[in-house]
């Protein structure tokens, strides 16, 4: 029974329940997750899509049978069937082998950009929030900077210095990723640098680095990795979106947004060249940002 | 009000100039400089860049003096909008501008108004339909268009509605029926981010008294929506809507070249491929100006809506 609630869910909602759940046993909340999992149609759909997209990770070989970059221009355009499910390009590729490694690749660019987002944001917003004084000033209005230019924009300029290549596509992304994490990050380690716990450990003899890592990173780390977790839906979109313009890997390598703008010569005769990658990205997107969803209200199962 | 508007503006200028700096910064940090890029296009050699010619073109540019010079010229020619000549055509960027600014304004300004009708129509759909499977499949609805990459729904839209049913003319820019496909596909990730925030605003709004009193003053559920709970619900959405109108914008760029248009996205497109950074920099400061410019009118609006926000300048 999907309830209308959870489809609404989203945002930057950060309940701020980080001493709260330490009551909680570790397999009781990781029941709980699985409890409410198998209660969710969608949510359980959304998990199962990512263990496969998992699975065409670590072993792609496993899944596609046939080499995504091998081409035979005898059997171009065949549409989807037994032999090749979702068809061939019009140089005979197999366009199934091709979204399987396409989809790796968006898959672990987006998580190369958020993690370089979050280790970023985090250096960035632990140092404003904590330090404070003018060291805050200075990165805050950096970040307010870097929030006047819209991301898609800021990841292209980004680009066009790095030069061409998924691992710059990434890398773009997730620069134009830093100033969200950056805010939240100092918003957390404000609330936490005022609690009495940490003025506790000041007045206990506690030095900086301690402090940090003991109690203010533990207590900030909640909502932002769930904030993580939302984030990489829309880093793999934008990373599809300069792999579409051209931007990424240079052509034979498959990547779902290349594939897409390679099939756009072929849309009036052979549909499945742009549908089924179009669709593999969405695909990921919905699945990642339902599971994050899902974590934002139950919190990360740690 | 008007000390108001001239600190915000005030403050806008500075961040304008900084993004401006950062922007003139990074070309000066570049590996490589930018007129041996120039030279040998995308993917050449550095060494087959003849040094004479090299000289010739960076002497031309303005790319020998000393570098405080070019940073202080550049940033007095920003402030009176020149940023110079596109390094792969040699025209004014600003005339270069000037003509693709026309088609873009329009697809947004289209795609904008699509996202504030949809997205406020599927917030009070996804609210109000009788039967709940209907809300919560409007409500799924607005997600996927958020997860969907337009580049490709604009490729779906192609397919079915210029290609299969003839509806729509697929290229081009210029009359109504080529703007509605490309102002969809534009809006539609806007439209289900506003829906979504919207949705959950306005049902926190309709649980509040005054919606209670005015169904029993005898309002319809959806009188008592769209007149009472809509306003107190719409200041987020307002929120989201101004930081959304640069993403449309930039958004624009995919738009563009998926239907063939001409504008700032294409514009964008080529400049990047190019490495033309006076045209990249012009961009970055225009939409940076239209943010500042956007989310201050959003601001302005606030008391309008809900007179019980006070402006003040920090």
């Amino acid at each position: 029974m999907v309830t209308e609630t959870e489809v609404a869910g989203e945002a930057t909602s950060t309940s701020g329940t980080g001493t709260g759940t330490g009551t909680v046993s570790k397999t009781g909340a990781a029941r709980g997750w699985a409890r409410r999992v198998g209660r969710r149609p969608g949510l359980l759909l959304a998990v199962l899509y990512l263990v496969l997209v998992l699975g065409w990770t670590v072993a792609p070989g496993l899944f596609a049978g046939q080499d995504p970059l091998f081409t035979d221009p005898a059997s171009g355009l065949v549409p989807p069937g037994a032999e090749h499910w979702f068809g061939t390009d019009n140089l005979g590729r197999d366009i199934y082998a091709r979204v399987v490694h396409g989809t790796r690749v968006s898959l672990v660019a987006g998580l190369l950009a958020v993690g370089l987002a979050l280790a970023v944001g985090v250096l960035l917003g632990t140092l404003a929030g904590y330090l404070g004084g003018w060291l805050d000033q200075l990165l805050m209005r950096v970040v307010e900077v870097l929030v006047v230019i819209p991301g898609l924009l800021l990841s292209l300029a980004v680009v066009s210095i790095l030069g061409f290549g998924t691992t710059n596509v990434a890398i773009a992304v997730g620069i134009a990723g830093i100033p969200n994490f950056a805010r939240v990050v100092r918003a957390e380690v404000l609330r936490i640098r005022g609690s009495a716990y940490v003025r506790a450990a000041v007045a206990g003899g506690s030095r900086t680095p301690a402090i940090l890592r003991r109690h203010v990173l533990p207590n900030a780390s909640p909502p932002v990795l769930v904030l993580a977790a939302l984030d990489v839906g829309g880093a793999v979109l934008s990373i599809s979106a300069l792999s579409f313009l051209g931007y990424g890997a240079a052509p034979p390598a498959p990547e779902l947004g290349a594939m897409v703008s390679a099939g756009r010569d072929y849309l009036t005769t052979a549909w499945w060249v742009t549908t089924f990658p179009g669709l593999a990205i969405a695909l990921v997107v919905l699945a990642t940002s339902r599971v994050a969803r899902a974590l934002e209200r139950t919190g990360v199962p740690s | 009000m008007i000390r108001y508007v001239l600190v915000r503006l005030g403050n806008g200028l500075f961040v304008l100039w900084a993004a401006l700096t950062v922007s003139f910064l990074v070309l000066h940090l570049v590996p490589g400089d930018p007129v041996s890029v120039m030279l040998r296009g995308n993917g050449g050699e550095a060494s087959s860049v003849d040094p004479a010619a090299a000289d010739a073109l960076r002497a031309e540019l303005g790319l020998d003096r000393p570098v405080h010079e070019q940073y202080l010229d550049f940033v007095w020619r920003a402030a009176r909008l020149d940023f110079g000549t596109s390094f792969t055509t040699g025209d004014e960027v600003r005339a270069v501008l000037g003509r693709s600014l026309g088609p873009t304004l329009e697809l947004a300004a289209a795609a904008l108004l699509l996202t504030l009708v949809l997205g406020v129509a599927a917030a009070v759909a996804g609210t109000l339909l009788p039967k709940a499977p209907l809300r919560s499949a409007v409500l799924s609805a607005t997600v996927v268009g958020n997860a969907v990459p337009s580049f490709w729904t604009g490729i779906v839209l192609l397919q079915v509605f210029s290609f299969g049913l003839g509806w729509f003319p697929a290229y081009g820019a210029g009359d109504l029926g080529q703007l509605v496909l490309p102002a969809f596909a534009l809006a539609l990730p806007g439209i289900g981010t506003l829906a979504q925030v919207l949705s959950r605003s306005l049902r926190t709004a309709l649980a509040d008294p005054y919606v209670r009193t005015a169904r029993a003053k005898g309002a319809s559920r959806l009188r008592a929506t769209t007149a009472h709970a809509l306003r107190n619900a719409a200041i987020p959405a307002m929120t989201l809507f101004g930081l959304m109108v640069g993403g449309i914008v930039a958004g624009a760029v995919i738009t563009e070249t998926v239907f063939s248009r001409p504008g700032l996205g294409t514009l964008t497109a080529n400049a990047i491929g190019g490495h033309d950074f006076p045209v990249i920099r012009a961009l970055v400061f225009l939409a940076g100006a239209l943010y500042v410019l956007v989310n201050l009118a959003v601001d302005l609006v606030y008391p309008k809506v809900d007179p019980r926000i006070v402006l003040r300048a920090a």
